[in-house]
């Protein structure tokens, strides 16, 4: 039984780390590749790690497990954040056939501050300084 | 067909394949975002193998390494973003 659950939760894992790889090739542009990244390799890596656990059926291990799991679901997200706010400050182009770029002028170019309306800020403080 | 074949023969080799594709990406990749982006999903099927392999050969003493693996993949994204943003701000 222990060996049928093995087998299959490992090859929904593997097949999960190579929808990633081939998205990861195939994509067309930075941040659907940082999306793919993400999701699918932590579903994956997830699931392989599952299958270790029934295999060798003890509490360390499990815990050991466990404690792999927590960390990638909880760091995973904070990486792709970091290195997807990290390339659009650097200037990397969104996809030719995306619509809608929802952080365009909602940075402030020098200080990387966030706010709605930034270009209504700077014309105010600029209106000011000319006072 | 024992478990310890059928990880040998599909899982792995599947893994391997995977790790082939993401490697392409990491040397075509045309900005450095794109080969920081492959080198973390690099590390992450890394933990995947090592996870296989810990079964294959009955050592989960490799399990350790996968968790050093995570931890360095994670550090390795964070200063590379940082550090990406500082040259940024220099220019």
């Amino acid at each position: 039984m222990n060996d049928y659950l093995i087998i299959i939760l490992s090859a929904l894992g593997a097949i999960f780390i190579l929808l990633a790889a081939v998205g990861v090739i195939r994509m067309p542009d930075l941040y659907l590749r940082i999306s793919v990244t993400t999701k699918a390799a932590t579903l994956g890596i997830g699931l392989l790690l599952i299958s270790a656990a029934i295999y060798f059926n003890e509490i360390g291990i499990t815990s050991r497990v466990l404690a792999i799991i927590t960390f990638i679901l909880l760091t995973a997200p904070v990486g792709a954040h970091m290195i997807g706010r990290a390339s659009y400050f650097s200037g990397v182009k969104l996809w030719s056939k995306s619509k809608e770029d929802d952080l365009k002028g909602k940075y402030h170019p020098k200080t990387h501050g966030l706010a709605s309306g930034m270009d209504e800020i700077k014309e105010k403080n600029e209106s000011k300084k000319s006072i | 067909m024992s478990v310890y074949d059928f990880l040998y023969y599909i899982i792995l080799p599947v893994l391997a394949i995977s790790t082939l594709l993401i490697f392409i990406r990491f040397l075509i990749g045309p900005t450095l975002s794109d080969r920081v982006v492959a080198l973390d999903l690099l590390l992450t099927t890394g933990i995947g193998i090592i996870t296989i392999y810990s079964i294959y050969t009955d050592q989960p003493a490799f399990l350790d390494i996968a968790m050093i693996m995570a931890l360095i993949a994670f550090l390795g994204t964070v200063a590379f973003s940082y550090y990406l943003d500082k040259r940024e701000k220099n220019e």
